[in-house]
């Protein structure tokens, strides 16, 4: 089985989601629910083993598959994990599970349908993180909106249909221009899709910005850096709680991810060219979405602005091409998937007692919901990148890496640490503290049992790598050291 | 080359012969039944199609061979369009049965008109002589006119049809005059004969470019590229949803055909002449077609623009003049018309007795109300827009391939950004049937065949995505093997 695990973790959750389609019936949704919990903590144990039988120390892909596929185009099911991409599908797996578990009694209608998206995304984005081929990544890449598009449009909030249009055409329009890219190397290297042969390619500097300008778009509206991010927001406030979650924790690094596989090790010389472009736009991610979320009224879209404000930070780290900084950027990936996912968590539990995500309809909550205040304060801190936090780790290794390229670009990435305390903060006092705002504040039960285990999940996560990161940073060490070489050499 | 002798083998042309049985036998014995009774001409009719398609089968050993004097020529790629051609029929009979009960058209005349057009299509799918290619054209012509008025009393399919032959016959004597330019300057009526001439430079070359100026744009109209659409909506809204149906996939294979047959087969000496005017057809189609669907509400027009839009993708594979766009135009066309069957499909089994499912309107909240076949038209309406994991994103991808390979990266980058847009009407059928609540709850019925077909048709729409490699390299084979 080893030689397949990567299949495994593609196709368990997919496999799982069609069978949980056929449970369609209204009267079937609690086989249905307990199917996909099934069929997602099944498809993160297959993924468990890409951990424990990883070889660190090695640059090399490993879990490698190859199947011919469609050989008119020399296209192969070519599939692959190194040290940057292994933690992916195992943050993607994790979080599946706690979407399918978030969802379990808040979706009363087209409960199969609802969690076959999941599923079946999940799936999706596995593939995403272990393709190594161009057009087997396309696929994977633009197959993985529809589960989202329908998720978004279907459960989600009034303004659904909106946001959910806004979702798919922003992203369709990114990767369209990715395809004509992906064409194009296959037509200049001679008739290979395989991104490993990529990196080796030849390409002069102007071909290699124009490419660049491709991809960019492609992994910028994905990530979202500023000025694409404005389809987030919407898509977070209207989506459903496991919605946001996966958005969140999962979909945005699959930008960040793309910039790591291809901008980076292909396009080194245009890469280090515009590098001060991307940081330009990275520190306005940071400085300027940081304010941006200070006055929201609005909690989902105050994470939201704070998760485009800290994936600013991850595009920052790459960009200043030290290991320290690639590392801290991947950390902080990694992290901000606990952490924003738990908080959209806790936006959730409070959604669904209230129906409201209005900062100002809070206050006091601490007083009816200890258990909950407790864990929501351990991820407003994480968020605020308190030491001992998951949250820092990331930040830390980027802030240093910053200051020794240049001390303003340091100061002004430090600002993070500022802003993000402020409106993380800020918004926990408004909602947890003080006195009990209103009857229905008063009204409001602790965490049911379901909730607590889902919170303290997530919380364990945040504080062992928060704690401990080493596990996490010991498997990206020699993949990273790697692609710097890569992006060092020049390729004109 | 010219014709060798008077050789009159005639089996080549066996599975045209079989439509042609079928079709008098329909026409006769149709006359004998009470309407009570009309499902044995139906019956009669698919067995002539299934007829066709079982003796085209079984023929696939000696090709290419050319028969009938050399007038007819069966070499592989006119085996592929043809068996895709009887399938479409088949399927367009299929589907419309129900349709077509409720409207009073479940008649001879309907049965016996979808046979001689098919017929049609096989003869001009198989035309190694100009005069072949034409008398197809207008068979399948005549026979499409007469089945767009086939509703009398609807004064909107008459308009249509009325449109339609008054345009189509302008094409027609484009055609005829571009081909008698042809002939003029190379002496011979024959295909592979006229292009030998030209190769060897015995053409007058101003007489030959003007006549194929005549030839493009004919073939344009047949396609439905701009600025040669204007039939394509009306016809489209104007028809009956079954007749729309048939016009939206077989005679798109045919128009392939003829554009091979004549361009390549032909004019091939020519390829910068006509690289450049297809190069403006596809643009313009692209650009037009999906920016003016986006304007629609009625759901027969938005997919006559889509067409018209898609015609314009196919001819951008085509317009690269190599055997790789060649079969990537083909692989665009034949799943193209594969994709519009299970979409207009879906728009006949919503339609009822004295209702006419049309407006996008009326596919509000289908997933509610039979989540299955909302799944079909969602499977559908995402390949038509090229998202992965539809067939119909290889076709995208197989053409754009094809442009950069030539260098046209520019026209392959407006291409994808005329997708983007195209993506946006696509999605809103999405909308309607995902996001949207059902105005009525009667679940949308079907009969048991039309239900399997159905499916499989829009399953294939998937797994032909998931597994690619199959149909595109049968285009691939045929193409490197008839050209």
């Amino acid at each position: 089985m080893s030689q397949h695990l990567l299949s495994l973790a593609i196709w368990v959750p997919i496999a799982a989601g069609l069978l949980v389609l056929g449970l369609s019936r209204d009267q079937d949704a609690p086989a249905a629910r307990w199917l996909a919990l099934v069929g997602a903590v099944a498809g993160f144990a297959v993924t468990i083993p890409l951990y424990t039988r990883f070889a660190i120390g090695t640059a090399e892909m490993q879990f490698v598959e190859t199947l011919e596929w469609i050989p008119r185009f020399n296209v192969n099911y070519l599939l692959g994990v190194d040290g940057i991409s292994v933690l992916f599908i195992l943050l993607n797996s994790f979080i599946t599970v706690l979407a399918v578990w978030a969802g379990w009694v808040v979706i009363e209608r087209r409960v199969a349908q609802y969690m076959a998206a999941f599923l079946i995304q999940s799936g999706l984005i596995n593939g995403v993180f272990s393709a190594l081929d161009g057009v087997l990544f396309y696929v994977f890449f633009e197959s993985m909106l529809i589960p989202m598009y329908l998720i978004i449009g279907i459960w989600g909030g009034p303004n659904r249909v909106y946001a959910a249009l806004k979702f798919f055409l922003y992203t369709f329009l990114g990767s369209v221009l990715m395809l004509v890219a992906l064409i194009y190397l296959y037509t200049v290297s001679g008739g290979s899709f395989s991104i490993l042969e990529w990196y080796q390619l030849p390409l002069s500097l102007k071909t290699q910005v124009l490419l660049f300008v491709a991809f960019f778009v492609a992994f910028a509206v994905k990530v979202p850096m500023w000025p694409v991010h404005t389809w987030l927001p919407d898509a977070h406030v209207e989506a459903p709680t496991g919605g946001s979650v996966v958005l969140a924790a999962i979909t945005l690094k699959v930008g960040a991810y793309g910039f790591v596989r291809f901008i980076l090790p292909i396009l080194p010389d245009a890469s280090r060219y515009l590098a001060g472009f991307v940081i330009t736009l990275s520190l306005i991610a940071v400085v300027y979405i940081g304010f941006v979320a200070l006055v929201q009224p609005d909690m989902k879209k105050l994470i939201a602005y704070s998760s485009i404000s800290h994936m600013g930070f991850v595009t920052l780290g790459f960009f200043l091409f030290s290991q320290m900084g690639v590392e801290g950027g991947l950390v902080q990936m990694i992290s901000h998937g606990f952490v924003s996912a738990a908080l959209f968590l806790c936006v959730g539990v409070l959604y669904d007692r209230m129906h409201s995500r209005s900062i100002g309809d809070y206050g006091g909550v601490v007083n009816t919901m200890p258990k909950f205040a407790a864990f929501a304060m351990l991820f407003a801190m994480a968020n605020a990148a308190l030491p001992g936090t998951s949250g820092f780790v990331g930040e830390f290794m980027v802030i240093l890496a910053a200051i020794k390229s240049s001390f303003w670009l340091g100061f002004l990435a430090a600002t993070i640490m500022v802003l993000g305390a402020s409106y993380t903060l800020w918004m926990y006092k408004r909602v947890w503290f003080g006195a009990v705002a209103n009857d229905r504040v008063a009204k409001l039960s602790d965490l049911s049992r379901r909730e607590f285990w889902l919170l303290a999940a997530v919380a364990l996560a945040v504080l062992a790598m928060g704690l401990y990161p080493k596990p996490f940073t010991d498997v990206m060490h020699a993949s990273v050291s790697e692609l710097l070489s890569n992006v060092a050499k020049s390729k004109q | 080359m010219t014709p060798r002798g008077l050789s009159f083998e005639f089996w080549p042309a066996l599975p045209e012969m079989a439509l042609l049985v079928a079709a008098c036998l329909v026409l006769i014995v149709d006359l004998f039944l009470s309407d009570s009774r009309r499902a044995w001409s139906y019956w009669l009719a698919q067995l002539g199609v299934l007829a066709a398609a079982w003796i085209q089968l079984r023929s696939f050993q000696e090709l290419p061979v050319r028969a009938l004097g050399g007038m007819f020529v069966a070499d592989e790629m006119a085996y592929v369009l043809k068996l895709f051609s009887y399938v479409c029929v088949s399927l367009m009979l299929f589907y419309s049965r129900d349709y077509l009960v409720a409207r009073r058209l479940f008649r001879g005349e309907i049965f016996v008109l979808a046979l001689t057009s098919l017929l049609g299509i096989t003869v001009m799918i198989s035309a190694s002589s100009f005069v072949t290619l034409y008398l197809g054209l207008e068979l399948m012509s005549l026979s499409l006119y007469a089945m767009v008025a086939l509703q009398r009393e609807a004064s909107r399919a008459v308009e249509a049809a009325m449109k339609y032959f008054v345009l189509g016959a302008l094409a027609s004597g484009l055609l005829l005059y571009g081909m008698s330019m042809v002939y003029g300057a190379t002496g011979t009526l024959d295909i592979a004969g006229s292009a030998a001439v030209m190769a060897r430079g015995g053409a007058n070359t101003t007489i030959v470019v003007f006549g194929l100026v005549f030839i493009v744009s004919a073939i344009a109209f047949k396609l439905g590229a701009v600025p040669y659409h204007m039939w394509v909506p009306d016809v489209y809204e104007g028809a009956p949803t079954a007749v729309t149906l048939f016009i939206g996939t077989a005679p798109k294979l045919a128009a392939f055909a003829v554009a091979m047959r004549l361009l390549v087969g032909s004019l091939s000496a020519f390829a910068f002449d006509w690289q450049g005017m297809l190069l403006i057809l596809s643009l313009l189609s692209m650009i037009l077609g999906n920016v003016i669907a986006i304007a629609q509400s009625n759901i027969k027009r938005m997919l006559a623009y889509s067409t018209i839009a898609h015609m314009g993708f196919m001819l951008m594979g085509f317009l690269t003049a190599n055997t790789e766009g060649y079969s990537a135009a083909m692989f665009y066309t034949v799943t193209y018309v594969l994709t519009a069957a299970v979409a207009f499909g879906i728009v006949l089994l919503l339609s009822r007795e004295g209702f006419e499912a049309e407006q996008l309107d009326d596919f509000k909240g289908l997933n509610q109300k039979s989540p299955w076949y909302a799944f079909l038209m969602l499977i559908a309406m995402f390949s038509l827009a090229g998202v992965p994991p539809t067939v119909g994103f290889y076709a995208k991808f197989s053409v754009i391939a094809a442009a950069v390979e030539v260098g046209l990266v520019w026209l392959a980058v407006v291409a994808v950004a005329t997708s983007l847009v195209g993506a946006f009407y696509y999605l809103r059928v999405v909308k309607l049937m995902y996001f949207d609540e059902p105005v009525d709850r009667t679940p949308v019925e079907a009969r048991v065949d039309t239900r399997i077909l159905l499916s499989a048709n829009g399953l294939a729409l998937l797994l032909l995505g998931v597994f690619p490699q199959w149909l595109m390299g049968l285009c691939v084979i045929a193409l490197a093997r008839s050209y």
